[in-house]
């Protein structure tokens, strides 16, 4: 089933942490398996990278603390290596990681070379999207990386009841779209055409970190944005190439998009305020941030609208 | 609901199990008239309340203030009652309902009254998708707009939009009425079998076997006494569509046994 929500603030940023962790967790029947966040800081100047180097689920062996450490300093040495000012290294997890940095050359040439360290995948990278993503419970992943008072513009996030792949945080949503900074996507439903955009994609000179047909969107939207569409332009696009029933929501810097497709078969409910946008699977995870009454509505069919920040 | 043991536990709209709900006898009662606030209750302590309201105190007037659009709110209401919610529901509100005269000052999720068997419902706000599914009578109004797939599998009843609708309204729909004043999206009625669908407004694309049917002052008749039961002032001119009886028409009971079977 899984459920999905987006917040964007008209009056700059606020504690989307706290407000997406009440959306989500109001959500919870959705999707018990993993919750996701994507989450736009105020762009800075420094890179953020957002990395794992083991899944929540992997088994903890004996060598198991001393390879994480061993392949955490090879990432390091890795980021040094191809010229990154490294800053800072939060470790959220005993295998998730939040690097700071300055560096300005190639994104996917630093993506690349930190996931050919054994375990290691970049969950987001950029200047203001910062991705996690874990097993369990919007509260319990919240609680995990400390997200209450992260504050923020706009972020998706996503309940997920796995039906197609496993429970794992590689199947969990959001997805980042390696490897275009900053943009990411969270999905409601499923894609028929999905090997299809795959194999397509892959010729492309892109590496998909799951078997989620999911991860499709997100780069098959960031690669039609770097050939010049807008984002609005990419979602009406996608709807023509896109096969299956969806919902969808994609963020970037500075805007916030949701699409369904043609036959509206997955739920989706928006309220648009003076103050902000929030857009939700379902209205009781919209009325979770919003304590007094408001007019929402479904969007139709085909529909795609996007909201700048 | 999942039995565990001897004890049954259900799970309340946010997947809350809630294994000992017993009426939570919130309500200030006058009479045959009541008011309970829903904000801190579940899912399950809202109906039972309801229900203890309505079965057990002899109550035939309801409020029920914030309901906060939770899920599967009024159910299986079984007789005749008044009961207003003060505020909007989510999902499956008011189902498998039989009697009962609701009055939603907000909006209502999807499904809302889903198999409902007669009684009124109005909904002052929009509804989500699959409003009136399989409705087997009395009357939805709906004063904003409604999703997709309304009146999907309709076997009587009347669903009335003042505003628009989404795509696949009527689809497979078997009896009854549809009076739409907006747009209708695309596929309208598709594959239905019986009923008859009213739009006001545009129709992006007709389903399959769906096609314009003649009017009768029998259908002037019924919408201008709807919109007078209502209070709807003066109804907009409508176009009428039904089953071509092309595709599937299966109907070939005798009378009594339609009867029966509807």
């Amino acid at each position: 089933m899984c459920g999905i929500a987006g917040i964007i603030y008209r009056d700059g940023a606020r504690d989307v942490g706290h407000d997406m962790t009440a959306m989500l967790q109001s959500m919870k029947h959705r999707g018990p398996d993993s919750t996701g966040y994507a989450l736009f800081a105020p762009a800075s100047s420094q890179i953020v990278m957002r990395y794992t180097l083991a899944d929540a689920n992997d088994a903890r062996d004996f060598e198991y603390e001393d390879r994480i450490e061993r392949h955490r300093h090879e990432v390091e040495a890795r980021l040094r290596e191809l010229g990154a000012q490294l800053h800072e290294v939060e470790v959220e997890t005993d295998y998730a990681y939040r690097a700071t940095m300055t560096y300005d050359g190639d994104l996917k040439r630093l993506a690349d070379f930190v996931e050919d360290v054994p375990g290691a995948e970049v969950l987001s990278l950029g200047n203001a999207l910062e991705i996690v993503k874990d097993l369990g419970d919007a509260e319990t992943v919240a609680d995990q990386y400390k997200l209450e008072g992260f504050n923020g513009t706009h972020a998706i996030g996503h309940v997920r009841m796995a039906t197609e792949s496993d429970v794992d945080i590689s199947g969990a949503h959001p997805y980042w779209a390696y490897p275009f900074s900053d943009v990411a996507v969270v999905h409601n439903g499923q894609l028929t055409n999905y090997f299809y955009w795959r194999r397509r994609l892959e010729r492309s000179g892109h590496r998909f970190q799951s078997e989620c047909d999911s991860e499709i969107i997100a780069v098959y939207l960031a690669e039609k944005m770097s050939e010049g569409l807008t984002l609005d332009e990419a979602m009406h696009k996608s709807l023509e190439e896109l096969d299956g029933v969806f919902t969808y929501m994609c963020v970037t810097k500075d805007a916030l998009g949701v699409a369904k497709d043609e036959m509206a078969a997955k739920p989706l409910v928006l309220y648009e305020g003076v103050d902000m946008v929030a857009l939700a699977s379902e209205e009781i995870a919209i009325r979770a941030i919003i304590d007094h009454e408001i007019d929402t509505y479904d969007p139709y069919e085909g529909e795609v609208l996007v909201w700048m920040r | 609901m999942d039995a565990v043991g001897e004890r049954r536990i259900n799970y309340d709209a946010r997947g809350l199990a809630e294994p000992d709900a017993e009426v939570p006898n919130v309500s200030e009662v006058d009479g045959s008239s009541a008011v309970f606030d829903a904000a801190e209750l579940t899912t399950r302590q809202i109906n039972l309340e309801l229900r203890n309201l309505v079965y057990e105190r002899g109550v035939s007037d309801v409020t029920v203030k914030n309901p906060g659009s939770k899920h599967s709110l009024g159910v299986g209401i079984l007789t005749r009652c008044r009961i207003t919610f003060e505020g909007s529901l989510g999902y499956f509100g008011c189902g498998v309902i039989d009697g009962p005269e609701v009055h939603i000052t907000g909006r209502v999720g999807w499904s809302a009254c889903e198999n409902m068997m007669s009684g009124v419902v109005v909904v002052e706000g929009n509804a989500g998708s699959l409003t009136g599914a399989a409705l087997r009578g009395g009357d939805v109004v709906v004063k904003g707009r409604v999703g997709a797939r309304s009146g999907i599998d309709q076997k009587g009843g009347t669903i009335l939009t003042l505003g628009s609708v989404g795509s696949m309204t009527g689809f497979m729909m078997q009896r009854g009425h549809q009076i739409i004043c907006g747009d209708a999206g695309p596929g309208l009625g598709d594959s239905m079998y019986d009923g008859t669908i009213y739009v006001a407004g545009k129709v992006k694309a007709l389903g399959i076997d769906c096609v314009p049917g003649e009017w009768t002052a029998a259908d002037s008749e019924f919408i201008e006494r709807k919109f007078r039961i209502y209070e709807l002032g003066t109804p907009p001119k409508f176009q009428k569509f039904v089953c071509g009886k092309k595709l599937y028409n299966y109907d070939n009971l005798e009378p009594s046994e339609r009867k029966l079977v509807l």
